[in-house]
């Protein structure tokens, strides 16, 4: 096995592979995942601490559904059931129709997370904040909006940033769907094409994730101290 | 009390115990190859429950007869394409016979023996279908290969450039999506389409075109450091002239009309050791 430093060959993959492009695939599937992911989620949490039967029972089967559903199965359904079975398009563009179903699958699955992570960030909110906003007249909905909430999202940073690293690591899953302009895709091509380079291409995608990763960490642990509300 | 489970303990051990040395014992001498085949290729290396099936399957036992081992002394190992040369390399298969087309790129880290085999790459369609008739037919129409195939692109830069193309991550997605109608051809080497429309559930439904536009020779892959590459090239030209390749190859494409290449097949065996 040839080591890192000493391969000229090394470089020429970096010409012929356009590995930033991949990783920007990534971040952007992520990013848009996260989205859509934190606005359902809320949504759910919603639903899930609301005063109405039916919808805590909604949130609650569709957290037990999609956060025990493995990811490849949601993507593989998206992309042979209702891609090729059921001809449902986002897009013309095939590219563009994958990546979109991407983000569908990513955004459903992570949804479930973001509930519960939101769920948690409530249940730091002393009861005695939802009742002083009953007192003085709030309904649900103001009084989760006004008090609850922006309370329960400051003590739910630290989980939102495990869910968001989780997110950016599974956004690679993306490949069964069809985008095949990601990172693991091209790791693979790679690896096939170029054996000889077997662990200096591995170790590139590894410490790409890792420099992807780390800041996001730091970044929801300090966020989370600041923002902590103090009781 | 104390003394009852410990003796249970001990006697659970000892029926252990037993039953291992008596899974060992059966077994004769120790003697054990590892083969690196596909799993999920239909036709060529395919594991249905614990049997294996397929024209790689019955070639790779073919040739571990020839160097002495039975068919029950065979480890059969999944070898994913991008996984091959590092089983190799790390001695964790004995050889791989996994649809492993020769390049000098794999050269670099793996030996060859063979080709047992020269496949072509070809297009697979609806059966209904007769406006595909070669790669040039494709402008506009959508196209599913597995990904970081090099097939797809070629169609792509050489043929026809406004064919759009789908990447599944495996070909059963790619026959899945053809048969539903969302793509119009799948395309790999010809061998592989003949095995996937060779399976129960896609007959009669899909069809190769039937015009092979590349040339893949696919080898026997052994670790750099093998002395058994002679061996296997005997064992391959044996294979050759006394039918049984001819068999294998009949039995696995059955019903499919598939005929390769007759230019190139049954291929010679090129010398080990021999750098092109």
């Amino acid at each position: 096995m040839r080591t890192l430093g000493s391969d000229s060959g090394f470089g020429e993959l970096f010409k012929q592979y356009d590995v930033l492009g991949a990783f920007w695939v990534n971040i952007q599937l992520t990013l848009w995942s996260a989205l859509f992911a934190l606005v359902i989620g809320t949504v759910l949490a919603l639903f899930r601490i609301s005063p109405v039967g039916s919808l805590r029972w909604a949130g609650t089967a569709y957290v037990t559904v999609f956060r025990n559903t493995p990811l490849t199965i949601i993507m593989v359904f998206l992309t042979l059931g209702v891609w090729a079975q059921l001809h449902v398009t986002l897009s013309d563009d095939l590219q563009k129709n994958f990546f979109r179903l991407a983000i569908v699958g990513l955004s459903v699955y992570t949804a479930s997370f973001v509930c519960e992570a939101i769920r948690s960030g409530v249940n730091t909110v002393p009861v005695g904040q939802a009742e002083a906003a009953r007192a003085i007249g709030l309904t649900f909905l103001p009084a989760a909006r006004i008090v609850i909430l922006p309370q329960a999202f400051r003590g739910s940073v630290a989980p939102l940033g495990s869910t968001l690293i989780a997110l950016t690591k599974n956004s690679t899953v993306a490949s069964v769907v069809g985008v095949s302009t990601e990172t693991s895709s091209l790791m693979k091509n790679m690896l096939e094409f170029n054996s000889s380079l077997l662990v200096a291409i591995f170790l590139t995608f590894a410490i790409g994730y890792v420099i992807l990763v780390i800041p996001v960490g730091f970044a929801t642990t300090a966020l989370s101290r600041r923002l902590a509300v103090q009781r | 009390m104390r003394t009852r489970l410990l003796s249970a303990v001990a006697l659970a051990a000892a029926a252990t115990l037993a039953l291992s040395a008596c899974g060992s014992g059966s077994g004769g001498d120790d003697k054990k190859i590892t083969i690196g085949i596909k799993f999920d290729q239909p036709g060529l290396g395919f594991q249905a429950g614990s049997t294996y099936s397929g024209f790689d399957v019955d070639v790779a036992t073919y040739i571990a007869k020839k160097l002495g081992y039975d068919a029950d002394q065979i480890t059969w190992k999944e070898s994913p394409s991008a996984q091959r040369e590092s089983l190799l390399s790390s001695h964790q298969v004995d050889m791989v016979v996994a649809t492993y087309s020769i390049t000098d790129e794999r050269k670099k880290t793996v030996a060859f023996a063979g080709p047992y085999f020269v496949a072509g790459q070809d297009l697979l369609v609806a059966n209904d279908n007769s406006d595909i008739t070669g790669p040039d037919a494709l402008a506009g129409k959508k196209l599913c290969s597995v990904t970081g195939s090099t097939s797809a692109q070629k169609i792509k830069d050489t043929y026809a450039d406004t064919v759009q193309l789908v990447e599944y991550p495996g070909y059963a997605e790619c026959v899945t999506a053809l048969t539903s109608g969302a793509v119009d051809a799948v395309t790999t080497d010809d061998i592989i389409l003949a095995g996937l429309a060779a399976q129960p559930q896609n007959k009669g439904k899909v069809k190769l075109v039937g015009s092979p536009f590349s040339e893949e020779s696919y080898g026997v892959g052994i670790p750099q450091d093998s002395t058994q590459c002679q061996a296997i090239s005997d064992a391959i030209t044996s294979m050759i002239s006394d039918g049984s390749w001819q068999k294998f190859l009949d039995k696995n494409t059955d019903g499919t009309g598939y005929k390769p290449d007759a230019d190139k097949n049954p291929p010679t065996v090129a010398p080990c050791g021999a750098s092109s």
